[in-house]
């Protein structure tokens, strides 16, 4: 039971991370319709402006919450800034191009980054712990208060924007733009600015993400984006992409799974069943568990 | 495309000079005495996520050809060690050494650190008869692709049993679990035969898990063998995650110790580990704080060059490209193979000559015999192997510790016999066997 309660607290913080990632690939896709295969990248880039933040202030080992408080901010912001710049420079020109064209473009930019952090910053850089770890043992369960914080800043996140989708006049023009673009238009709102929010908010929780990403694994490097980005696209996809609650419960059953089947099956099949998963949900339900059905209108 | 694609290692040497020993190098003019170029390739991971293997090799050959360049270089040739990245990627590391064969005529070839990206390019170099030393790849299968392959370091089999050795002799451990990278060759052979080792002692492993190169999150594989507690988690995989996974083992209340093989061998591994993995333990090829003047020696050059203390893999590069230049140095003495070794053109006539430079050098590295190294006194034996101790290092936050040496079995290293300046026998094949076991 102990061990069952333990793989269930490592898959639900495995989770939270994806669910942070996957925000921005859904709600990008929401309103364009467009893959953005560089939200890895951004995930990446988040790492790093909160590395060299962290360094420029001279905040080491122990800097405490506050500084770790400044520096997630600041992860956000450069990740917002970021995102909106791409959306800016690589996307809106090619906004009345083909889907396809959009999507080569989103893996151009991708690259660029990568090499960029390459060239600029090297490999294998290591975050400082600003907040010194501690772990409680409950009833023979270990919990770390990295997990902890990784769980309670994502539900804060969470719930923070989920008012704001519903209860704000930007939220209100996001779902009307990712509804209809042109009908939004006609309705007066504009357009190009709501997009660029979306790509902002997406990527400042991309930032968020990889803020608590380094408190668990303390790693930044140019390819750390990868792999995580990829896991959150895929629990996107499983989830429903386009829909946000989709994206959080599919990023927390692609965890779960993974975590489970390293628990209990092989670690070697970790990733092959994860996929599996995947695969079967979308053979019974396509458009992914919380995915709109749509209809063609003829 | 990653940065860093070259690196022309040039002795400090005015330009025009330069141009003019390249003019030289081309009318193949070092036959009557005069000075000519010799490329020697180099393949390594300058780049990507097993960076400080290849950039730690790289200053260790540097030094080894200033060394040799200041010295007279290869009989009055200057040395040029062409450098590719292969971006800690072993498809890259093939394409890195195509493109040192096709475009830079290299007499032979150093590199890689990583068993995996060896093993990808070594096929290239044997199929082009140009021998290849690599430092450190320690996987046993890496010079079994083919005669022109060789390595200056120990090789898995006795990596693994020199840790099962130190776990349950020096330790008194009888209950570990094994975490490994699927991945990579080097960290799924090292776990079988530590495994094989240490049962045979009487040990017994309660669990072993995988991960695969880049993962970060490995706290599922743990809390199940944290589970079955173990006394140790023995983990075979590089630096590059080891951190990372004592960091989470000690967030899921593991208390025990750690221990692997040289792949934990980086400045970065205490960076990453911080306190989790202090207090570990890993094989490695050599140690700052061995007292032998061959290995002081070394880190005294090194520190005046680069400034900070050499890892296993800088005097590993340091003594394949030593070795290098001693067999080379052994063949230039017929003028005929010296003129082969600087001439880089490609006609059938100098092909033919080329190769059987590059076959007279082979046949020389198959024979060297006590090399006194920096890591160790080096032998070649029949598979092309290196025999010597591995020794046993503790982490600790000012970097290794020794904590002890470990001989290849049955025979304790003589001590450093003399270098063997008796050239090579005429007809090799007449040589002694080279491995006294």
């Amino acid at each position: 039971m102990t061990l069952f309660l333990q793989q269930l607290i490592n898959g639900l913080s495995l989770g939270a991370i994806y669910a942070l990632i996957a925000l921005g690939y859904t709600m990008v896709y929401g309103t364009l319709q467009l893959i953005n295969f560089a939200h890895s990248e951004v995930f990446m880039m988040g790492a790093f402006a909160a590395f060299l933040f962290a360094g420029a202030m001279g905040w080491g080992d122990g800097a405490g919450v506050g500084a770790a408080a400044a520096v997630a901010l600041v992860a956000m912001g450069s990740c917002a800034i970021l995102g909106m710049t791409i959306e800016r420079i690589a996307y809106r020109p090619m906004r009345k191009s083909t889907r396809l064209n959009m999507l080569i473009t989103a893996i151009g930019v991708s690259i660029f980054l990568q090499n960029l952090a390459l060239r600029l910053w090297g490999t294998n850089l290591t975050f400082p712990d600003l907040i010194a770890k501690t772990n409680w043992e409950i009833a023979g369960v270990n919990v770390a208060s990295n997990s902890v914080m990784v769980l309670g800043v994502t539900l804060v996140l969470m719930i923070g924007l989920t008012w704001l989708i519903e209860k704000t006049k930007i939220g209100l023009a996001m779902r009307a733009v990712s509804h209809s673009r042109e009908t939004a238009a006609l309705m007066g709102i504009p357009v190009d600015r709501t997009i660029s929010f979306t790509f902002a908010l997406g990527s400042a929780l991309a930032g968020a993400g990889a803020f608590l990403f380094l408190l668990g694994a303390p790693k930044v490097d140019p390819q750390m984006g990868a792999m995580p980005g990829l896991k959150a696209f895929v629990a996107a996809v499983l989830g429903g992409i386009g829909s946000v609650p989709g994206a959080v419960v599919g990023a927390l059953v692609l965890g779960l799974c993974e975590t489970f089947v390293s628990g209990y099956v092989s670690s070697t099949w970790r990733d092959a069943v994860a996929f599996c998963v995947l695969i079967v949900i979308l053979l019974y339900k396509p458009s992914g568990l919380f995915g709109k059905h749509i209809v063609e209108k003829v | 495309m990653a940065v860093g694609r070259y690196n022309r290692a040039l002795p400090e040497l005015p330009v025009s000079l330069i141009l003019a020993l390249g003019l030289l190098a081309c009318n193949g003019g070092a036959s009557n005495g005069e000075k000519g170029e010799i490329v020697i390739g180099e393949y390594g991971s300058l780049t990507g996520t097993a960076a400080t293997f290849g950039l730690s090799t790289k200053e260790g050959v540097e030094l080894a050809t200033k060394e040799q360049n200041t010295a007279g270089g290869i009989a009055g040739n200057t040395i040029r060690v062409v450098v590719e990245d292969d971006q800690s990627k072993p498809e890259e590391a093939a394409t890195a050494v195509n493109k040192i064969l096709s475009s830079d005529r290299p007499v032979a070839v150093l590199g890689e650190v990583s068993s995996s990206r060896s093993l990808a390019a070594a096929p290239l170099l044997q199929r082009a008869s140009v021998p290849m030393i690599s430092p450190s790849s320690t996987n046993e299968k890496v010079t079994l692709i083919g005669d022109y392959i060789f390595r200056v370091c120990f090789i898995d089999p006795f990596q693994g049993e020199a840790i099962a050795k130190f776990a349950y002799g020096d330790k008194g451990l009888r209950k570990v679990a094994i975490l490994e990278d699927v991945k990579n060759d080097y960290s799924v052979g090292l776990a079988k035969v530590f495994t094989e080792n240490f049962t045979a002692m009487g040990g017994e492993i309660v669990g072993q898990e995988a991960y695969s190169e880049g993962d970060f999150d490995f706290k599922a594989q743990l809390t199940n063998l944290i589970a079955k507690e173990p006394e140790a988690l023995i983990l075979t995989g590089y630096y590059t995650e080891v951190g990372l996974i004592a960091r989470q083992a000690r967030e899921l209340g593991f208390k025990g110790v750690f221990l692997g093989g040289d792949g934990w061998d980086s400045e970065k591994l205490v960076e990453n580990g911080k306190d989790a993995i202090v207090g570990g333990y890993y094989t490695n090829h050599y140690s700052v704080d061995d007292p032998s003047p061959a290995v002081q020696d070394f880190i005294k050059k090194y520190e005046a060059e680069y400034h900070k203390k050499p890892d296993g893999l800088a005097a590993l590069g340091y003594d394949a490209a030593k070795i290098l230049y001693m067999a080379m140095t052994d063949v230039a003495k017929d003028p005929a193979m010296a003129a082969a070794f600087a001439d880089r053109s490609s006609t059938p006539a100098t092909d033919e000559t080329r190769l059987a430079a590059r076959k007279a050098l082979r046949d020389r590295l198959a024979v060297v015999k006590d090399y006194p190294g920096v890591t160790g006194n080096i032998t070649i034996d029949k598979d092309r192997n290196a025999e010597k101790p591995a020794v046993v290092v503790e982490v600790t936050k000012d970097g290794p510790k020794f904590v002890s040496k470990i001989s290849p079995k049955g025979s304790e290293p003589a001590p450093a016999a003399p270098v063997d300046p008796a050239a090579p026998p005429a007809d090799p094949a007449a040589a002694p066997p080279a491995a006294p076991k």
